[in-house]
């Protein structure tokens, strides 16, 4: 055993960070430049992260769930906003079923984003939500057979996440089949568990966002004569904060080695128990972020509530507490009541 | 960055599961019987005699020089076979590797590796928990030895102890942190007595009250430096804060084994709110588990904790706490006098919140030593 990243996963995370630190907002308002915007996505599309779940020459993904999740992590400690894991879960899906790979295409969740969007024949029967979807065309969803098929999208809105785009999808909408071989249930059960994996690392990055600017605060804002930071009160907010980011970095560290290396219903587990850790996690930092900041921290102007969306979203992509504590129970044959 | 045993390891893990498969002895916990201390010694022997314990640590005085990632494996082992957790005393064999010289280390480590002395830990006073600095315990030179006179407090395995690491003034005339020495100190001779306490779970062998009435230790005794306490105390203690140091693991994943089990044979007997307990618990135990395989992992690199023990203890402390609340809601206070091995679980967790530096004190170093808020 041995934990440690590799130096080519070390070499990844710091370009990451470094394309993070240049393009990052770092400004609520700064959310609305479209020219960085545009600049932070060309510089993604350069980069091939998006494309590190496609297939290489013999049908396996390029990178395994540790470097998919080193990216995610730095990226939204930046709070960065460009697509990322829908791109990336869509080309997941895809190289499964041994179809090209597209560009522009995300995936389309249930409303709750608890679980993929399933399609009925050539259709959708109930609303569903494309995330992470700025740019994209289209959208993978399931099919009910088990298949695979896509959907054309319209402009993206803004939705709970300020720095990732949503689709709705009405009743109704037609879908394409793109390949009309079923998805075996050991597949989805792994491709679920890189999304739990890759939103885990999401809210850890988000958690290490928010620590960071919350502490800064705690040493730059003054009461009473002294930096807010100097209280205790608040420091052990801000520990208790870090504490938190920790365990949640060492569950989702091997829930993300775990995608591609354990039996499918074991890399669920390890996914689950990450998420379940990570979420309760995020929202709790996310929380303490705002209250350390007071009264500008309820403002829409202060970043705070900006890491704190980003974590609603990621925690309920995949389900958050409940359905992956679930999830635990049901490893081990504890589930439910018969 | 691999979870998996490397070829070694997992021939390693093979031969203690084999060895465990016959050699599991039935002890209760710690934490909930008496009746472990009785057995401990002997268990600690066994591990070790057959080439399971101090896998770390330096050959010359009983360790293997293995990898510290070895531990982790051995804690999984330990919970899956149901056994005891491995003695947890790497906290002192640190503190002597650190700041004791040839000879103490020579004539002293090999005996608490091999589990043949027992020792306890006397730092905390009356007066001087938290504020550990403000001890008054003093030791006074007297030809070759040393006197000494004070009262130590929640000293742990008090009853059990042949020796004890007394922490001690030597310079009252120096700040308070720069007066301090560390002693062995035999707990066989007149001078010391020591009586044990009772937790609120009604075990009576965890810790206990030691006088030292005019004591006495050779001069040769003296571990570190005079006024080299201080350090050596921090030392150990950043050390007894470090799950993978403690093997603690292996004892709260027992726990939850066993609740599960329980939890398995009768499901439709437990509604929701014991379930979910149980599932935090299970939750917890697995962080903790990757979580000391990360900080196994950078030992490779030679990184050894400072502030970062206090993360590691605080998320310790989470993890217990949560397995005290999973025993208790599942298992139930045992209000009819039946089995209370549950209540006795939940009540000893929360001493963990407290030993080894309150979580109060951990936050502290959390906010000021690793964010770099004021102190
Ligand atoms: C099961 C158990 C085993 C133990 N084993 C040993 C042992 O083997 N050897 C040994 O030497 N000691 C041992 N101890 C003692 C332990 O280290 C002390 O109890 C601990 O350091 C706290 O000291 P105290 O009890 O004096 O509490 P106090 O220091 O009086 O603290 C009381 C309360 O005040 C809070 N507080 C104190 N100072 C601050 C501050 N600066 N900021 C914020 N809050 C503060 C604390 O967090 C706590 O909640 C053991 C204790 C227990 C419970």
């Amino acid at each position: 055993m041995d934990v440690r990243f590799s130096s080519e996963q070390r070499a990844l995370r710091d370009s990451v960070a470094q394309l993070v630190e240049r393009l990052r907002p770092e400004s609520v308002r700064a959310l609305d430049d479209g020219e960085r915007v545009a600049k932070l996505d060309a510089a993604l599309t350069a980069s091939g992260w998006r494309e590190l779940r496609t297939a290489d020459d013999a049908g396996a993904p390029w990178a395994t769930g540790v470097e998919v999740a080193i990216v995610a992590e730095q990226l939204a400690q930046g709070a960065v906003d460009a697509p990322f894991i829908g791109p990336v879960l869509a080309a997941d899906l895809r190289r499964r079923l041994g179809a090209a790979p597209a560009a522009a295409e995300t995936i389309a969740v249930t409303l709750d984003l608890s679980a993929p969007a399933r399609a009925d024949g050539d259709a959708f029967e109930h609303a569903a939500l494309a995330v992470d979807a700025a740019q994209a065309t289209a959208a993978l969803v399931l099919t009910r057979d088990g298949g695979l098929a896509q959907m054309p999208l319209g402009a993206a809105t803004t939705g709970v996440d300020l720095t990732r785009r949503v689709v709705e999808i009405t009743p109704g909408a037609a879908v394409a089949a793109v390949s009309d071989r079923a998805l075996p249930a050991d597949d989805v059960t792994q491709w679920t568990a890189l999304g739990l994996a890759l939103t885990s690392a999401d809210m850890l990055g988000t958690m290490r966002g928010a620590v960071r600017l919350a502490r800064d605060h705690a040493l730059n804002r003054h009461q009473y004569g002294e930096a807010i930071g100097s209280f205790q009160a608040v420091q052990h907010l801000l520990a208790d904060a870090h504490v938190a980011t920790e365990g949640s970095a060492s569950a989702a560290l091997r829930a993300a080695w775990a995608v591609d290396a354990l039996a499918p219903q074991d890399a669920l587990a390890a996914a689950a128990a990450a998420k379940a850790y990570a979420a309760r996690a995020a929202r709790m930092v996310c929380e303490t972020v705002i209250q350390v900041h007071g009264g500008i921290g309820n403002t829409w102007e202060c970043m705070a509530h900006v890491f704190l969306r980003r974590a609603l979203v990621s925690s309920d992509l995949f389900g958050g507490v409940g359905p992956n504590l679930t999830r635990v129970l049901e490893h081990h044959r504890i589930g439910v009541a018969s | 960055m691999n979870f998996r045993d490397s070829p070694d390891e997992a021939e390693f893990r093979l031969r203690l599961r084999e060895w465990l498969a016959t050699n599991t002895p039935d002890l209760p916990a710690s934490s909930t019987s008496d009746d472990y201390w009785a057995a401990q010694a002997g268990w600690h022997q066994a591990l070790y005699d057959a080439g399971f314990f101090g896998l770390s640590w330096p050959k010359s005085i009983g360790g293997h020089e293995l990898p510290t990632v070895y531990d982790a494996i051995v804690d999984e082992e330990l919970a899956a076979a149901g056994a005891p957790p491995r003695p947890s005393l790497g906290y002192l064999v640190q503190g002597m590797l650190e700041h004791g010289n040839d000879d103490i280390k020579a004539r002293l480590l090999p005996g608490i590796v091999n589990g043949r002395d027992r020792w306890c830990q006397g730092f905390s006073e009356p007066e001087a928990g938290s504020d550990l600095a403000a001890l008054r315990t003093r030791a006074v030179p007297d030809g070759d030895e040393w006197v000494i006179t004070g009262h130590k407090i929640w000293t742990s395995y008090s009853d059990a102890a042949d020796w004890c690491l007394v922490l001690a003034r030597t310079d009252p005339d120096v700040p308070k942190h720069k007066g301090l020495s560390a002693f062995r100190v035999s707990m066989h001779q007149p001078g010391v007595q020591q009586r044990p306490l009772q937790m609120i779970n009604g075990i009576t062998r965890e810790f206990g009250e030691v006088t030292f009435d005019g004591a006495r230790t050779p001069a040769t005794d003296m571990i570190g430096a005079p006024g080299e306490g201080w350090r050596l105390a921090m030392t150990v203690v950043s050390h007894e804060r470090e799950p993978g140091e403690l093997g603690y693991v292996a004892r709260y994943k027992k726990v939850v084994n066993e609740l599960v089990k329980q939890v398995r044979a009768d499901r439709s007997a437990f509604d929701e709110e014991p379930v979910r307990d149980l599932a935090w618990a299970l939750v917890e135990v697995e962080m903790l588990r990757c979580h000391v395989a990360r900080r196994l992992s950078e030992r490779l690199d030679g990184i050894s904790h400072g502030p970062e023990g206090s993360v590691d203890k605080l998320l310790m402390t989470a993890v217990e706490q949560a397995v005290g609340h999973a025993a208790l809601s599942v298992g139930g206070a045992g209000h009819g006098g039946w089995d209370d091995t549950a209540l006795k679980v939940y009540l000893y967790s929360r001493a963990q919140s407290v030993m080894g530096g309150t979580s109060q004190i951990q936050r502290n170093l959390v906010a000021t030593r690793i964010l770099g808020l004021p102190a």
